[in-house]
């Protein structure tokens, strides 16, 4: 996909593995989790590039990589024009208040012991804008996301979910960045709010310029605000296509199976709709199958060629698409059957489950 | 109609907290039959998980029902006594939580765990259990289930913990099953084995299911009946054709414009509802949801509306319903 050189964020071959240690006194080193394996992607400057899988997949991974929370393995992290992939931690903190990020979960990430007004001019101060100004401009963030003035001396427990929200979104755009990693920015809060923070974020984006990285897990709300949407499974990109065409037209066999799963809330489309089910659950990015990493639960595998060698991301009909045989199942050439289930542990990382009455 | 198996009157469930009594339910009625799926949609605080765990009379320690019957196989459950309830919790009544990690015991074995109720229930002795459980374990989709007994659930996945937890809840053969946000913190593609495992095994037994959920997709595909619950009260109920197509609360219309469908074009407007849910300190002397609502009327600050039958076999409880056609014409005029 051209970008015609206009990327804020230019990913080269990321790849982010988290050692595995065994024993008690040597430490050795007997593997990794293959959280992030080789993940290329550009993100335009004020396009919000929706990036969607299951827990485990590495969606988090590549947000905190891109922002250097993570050391990457290996590849290339370019922002703005330069190479941020081995930056000191000196030479980061100037760009770093060009990137902010948007937390999931609006119960941990807000310091319960800090006033508003204390968590939101946080960054300011850290960046040397505190000063006489400082009261003034945090009364003006906490305008910008809809929050009321005396806010500024009250504690988080105040505030109810989308609220908090609001509150790390007024942080996050304290140092007018230009780049904003969203990493389940909604998924915690109730549906009747979530369009709330959904709609604040798309007006502070054309107000602000903003650049997202949307992650989420939930396919209707990233299509709702994306542009472009990549589909991750296991550490890699399986599809990236515009978002309108991802739904009209998907051609992996993932995306194909995971947005049938997907309920819609209409009982009539319901019924009408065939959903493949995928069988087993995700293997162990530890261990991840050999060559095409879906092969072990696709419902369009062939005998050989998917077992033995790994598809490249090739471009196709405007998308980029991981697989051998798109075109064939694109043709309907060839059919999904139901496989054979086979589960392993799943990986240790459980969906965020909003508190229940 | 077939006869009822569980039919709920007025249930009325107070919280007693350091900041005042919570009015937690307000006095919902609903009933369900075997074989029959019925939907309970509302978002967090609504109520709709109290309401469950009071017909198991499972409440937390400061909770109390005030009012209120639960007409199960001619005895009230709401009146029984811990022993006489005990004897249909696991056996008569079953159910699934919405948390896998939480809900089963980590130091204790699957196959201790999926052997207790058959055990306390049945009187099967170990090896009974033990065969009963593997049989089980198959049911539920679980390969090599026989090695997997001696297995602990943090060797189990998500997934796998709920399908555990569902082979739990059906050792016994319950006659109503009620599953609490089951798949909530599940993946999309395990939601849809998880459902579908559900539904399958609820049509074999003619089981009666109780699906309460905050997901609406996941109710348009699962269930025939729907109760949208707000605040403590059934704001409207309804088949879930008649709700999803033409839905007649200012609520169940606000619920369905502010999610984003997938089926629908890219930056669909979404309809937020302003505000934040009622606080429930307060017994209710108003609609709940007037503060937020756009079909506000005068009287709906000044008593709480009664649920009325709009047509048959849907009730809404509102002094001004949304026009039967607004959802149908605003779709249609938004994709335009």
């Amino acid at each position: 996909m051209s970008t015609n050189g206009n990327a804020l964020v230019e990913v080269e071959d990321l790849k982010v593995y988290f050692p595995i240690k065994s024993g008690l006194v040597m430490d050795r080193h007997v593997g990794d989790v293959k959280a992030v394996d080789g993940v290329s992607l550009e993100i335009e400057r004020g396009e919000t590039l929706g990036l969607v899988g299951e827990s485990g997949c590495g969606k988090s991974t590549v947000g905190r990589a891109l922002l250097r929370l993570y050391d990457p393995t290996a590849g290339k992290i370019v922002f703005d024009g330069t190479d941020i992939t081995h930056l000191g931690e000196n030479q980061m903190r100037p760009l770093r208040r060009r990137m902010q990020m948007i937390f999931q979960d609006p119960y941990a990430s807000l310091n319960p012991r800090h006033s508003i007004g204390r968590i939101v001019g946080e960054p300011l101060r850290v960046h040397g804008r505190g000063g006489k100004e400082l009261g003034k401009t945090v009364r003006e963030l906490l305008q910008t996301v809809g929050l009321p003035a005396d806010a500024i001396s009250r504690y988080p427990h105040e505030f109810s979910g989308g609220q908090r929200q609001r509150i790390g979104l007024a942080r996050a755009l304290a140092l007018n960045p230009d780049f904003l990693v969203c990493d389940e920015p909604v998924s915690a809060l109730d549906v009747s709010i979530q369009a709330q923070i959904v709609n604040l974020m798309e007006r502070l984006q054309d107000d602000f310029d903003l650049t997202y990285l949307f992650i989420a897990h939930d396919l209707a709300v990233v299509r709702h605000i994306s542009d472009r949407i990549a589909v991750m499974y296991l550490g890699q990109i399986m599809e990236l296509s515009p978002a309108d065409d991802l739904y009209d037209n998907p051609l992996h066999p993932y995306t194909i199976s995971l947005l049938s799963a997907i309920p819609i809330p209409d009982p009539e489309v319901e019924k009408r709709r065939s959903s493949i089910l995928l069988q087993g659950d995700l293997p162990s990015p530890a261990n991840p199958p050999a060559a095409c990493r879906f092969h072990t639960r696709c419902p369009y595998v062939q005998p050989t060629r998917c077992r033995e060698e790994e598809p490249l991301l090739r471009p196709l009909e405007g998308h980029l698409v991981k697989c051998h045989y798109a075109e064939d199942v694109k043709a309907g050439l060839i059919t999904p059957r139901v496989r054979e289930a086979v589960f392993e542990p799943g990986p240790q990382e459980p969906a965020y489950v909003p508190p229940v009455d | 109609m077939r006869t009822p198996l569980l039919t709920v009157e007025d249930l009325e469930v107070r919280f007693g907290t350091s900041r005042g009594l919570v009015y937690a339910v307000n006095g919902i009625s609903f009933d369900i039959a075997p074989g029959e799926t019925l939907g309970i949609v509302g978002e967090s605080g609504c109520g709709k998980s109290v309401t469950s765990l009071a017909l198991l009379g499972i409440l937390a320690r400061n909770g109390r029902v005030t009012g209120g019957t639960a007409m199960f196989g001619g005895r009230d459950l709401l009146k029984l006594k811990d022993e006489q309830l005990r004897l249909i919790r696991g056996r008569e009544i079953a159910m699934v939580f919405q948390d896998p990690m939480t809900s089963l015991n980590p130091v204790l074995t699957i196959g201790k765990q999926l052997r207790e109720p058959l055990q306390v229930h049945f009187g099967m002795d170990k090896s009974q259990a033990d065969r009963r459980a593997v049989e089980l374990l198959e049911q539920v989709g679980i390969p090599s289930a026989k090695q997997r007994l001696r297995d602990y659930p943090h060797q189990f996945s998500g997934g796998m913990r709920q399908r555990v937890m569902i082979a739990i809840a059906l050792a016994c053969e319950p006659k109503l099953l009620i599953a609490d946000e089951p798949t909530t913190a599940l993946d999309v593609t395990i939601q849809a084995q998880i459902l579908e495992l559900l539904k399958t095994l609820v049509s074999e037994r003619d089981t009666a299911l109780m699906l309460i959920t905050h997901d609406l997709g996941v109710v348009a595909g699962m269930c025939e009946r729907v109760n949208v619950m707000y605040a403590g009260m059934f704001m409207e109920t309804g088949s879930a054709a008649a709700l999803f197509s033409q839905p007649r609360h200012p609520y169940t219309l606000g619920l369905l414009q502010s999610v984003p469908r997938l089926d629908a074009g890219r930056r669909q407007k979404l309809m937020p509802i302003p505000g934040s849910p009622r606080n429930m300190l307060s017994p209710p002397g108003e609609c709940p949801f007037a503060p937020r609502c756009r079909y506000e009327v005068e009287q709906s600050r000044q008593q709480v509306p009664p649920l009325e039958e709009i047509e048959p076999g849907h009730q809404v409880r509102c002094f001004n319903p949304v026009p039967a056609d607004e959802w149908q014409r605003e779709r249609l005029g938004g994709a335009a």
